[in-house]
């Protein structure tokens, strides 16, 4: 049931009428941009999904290979050699619209001298595993970060099609068929005015020609009774 | 336009130490209360891109929930060196059941 406290009054059925023109319009909008999200949203938890197994695969490789470098050389010589990196990565953020959600587009550049030489270290006092180690992660990183960049993209899209859902569901289920209520009950209740007012005036009008046929009739009354007296002397 | 970020690694030594020899910024931590402190301290800066290993994770669930709504930073967990935890994993699920409503994968 609709709140009926809504004055029952032309002006207020023709501004209702507006506000459900404006709700269906924006209940369809919603309900387009919300299948629209989802899709771009499935496509995109596809993605997250093959490319995080990869990840995690790969740096699992990652990690034995340290760990295995890690067992061949002392801890302080390992952070030690590590210490000090020679290249340093500059992210820069843009952001790209997909149906009014800012997602973000990272892009990196790497700062380093010469693309073969990548190790912070020497190479006399480490264990090859930590070449292999660093190597593997250089290239595990360009996936990690596509990854960070479809992961977050994928959690705002959530949110959006979350925020979205509920409007939908909202317009849909209140907002809507409350307003048609309304509108129903505005109706109803000025057609039934209407007939009071009709019925009141034929009850008016019965009235006004009854009390016109009495005093035509009193008339003839009057008329009758002066003919019949001056009738009688003759 | 230009402006640049950084990417942080957070976990314990071992995990992160790799990352380190890439050029990222490594924070090793001992504890989850120092991780906790760390992702809220670097969410403040320019810092774009929180990679956050899971077994820290699991334990500081509010943070992350904090910043998933945000564009910046992005907090990405990975596995640490005790293997994947599907903590990762789970993150996209539930990021598929707020969307839908229900779980449809």
């Amino acid at each position: 049931m609709a709140n009926i406290t809504v004055s029952p009054t032309r002006m207020e059925l023709t501004r209702l009428k507006g506000k459900l023109r404006t709700a269906q319009r924006g209940h369809k909008l919603l309900k387009d941009k919300r299948d629209e999200l989802m899709k771009q949203f499935l496509d995109t938890v596809r993605e997250v999904r093959s490319l995080r197994a990869e990840v995690e695969e790969e740096l699992m490789t990652v990690h034995k290979s340290f760990t295995v470098a890690s067992a061949l050389m002392s801890s302080e010589a390992l952070e030690q050699a590590l210490l000090y990196p020679k290249q340093s990565v500059v992210l820069t953020q843009t952001t790209q619209n997909i149906m009014s959600v800012n997602v973000p587009v990272y892009d990196f550049q790497m700062q380093t001298r010469s693309e073969s030489d990548i190790y912070p270290y020497g190479f006399a006092a480490t264990s090859g595993e930590l070449d292999t180690a660093v190597d593997a992660l250089g290239h595990v990183f360009r996936k990690m970060l596509k990854l960070a960049e479809i992961e977050k993209s994928a959690q705002l899209m959530a949110e959006e099609i979350e925020k979205t859902r509920r409007r939908v569901n909202a317009l849909e289920y209140v907002m809507i068929p409350n307003t048609q209520e309304a509108i129903r009950y505005i109706t109803m209740k000025l057609d039934e005015n209407d007939r009071a007012t009709t019925t009141r005036l034929m009850k008016v009008k019965d009235m006004i020609l009854k009390e016109s046929l009495e005093e035509k009739r009193a008339e003839t009354a009057r008329a009758v009774e002066a003919f019949g007296k001056e009738q009688k002397p003759v | 336009m230009a402006v640049t970020y950084r990417i942080a690694v957070i976990g314990d030594w071992e995990s992160v130490m790799g990352f380190r020899a890439l050029g990222l910024d490594t924070y090793p931590v001992a504890s989850v209360e120092e991780a906790r402190e760390k992702v809220r301290q670097l969410a403040r800066t320019d810092c774009a891109v929180i990679y956050l290993t899971e077994t820290l994770a699991k334990e500081m669930e509010d943070v992350i929930t904090r910043y998933k709504d945000e564009l910046r930073p992005a907090i990405i967990l990975i596995p640490g060196r005790e293997g994947p935890l599907g903590i990762g994993r789970d993150s996209i699920q539930r990021a598929i059941e707020r969307a839908v409503g229900a779980d449809i994968l």
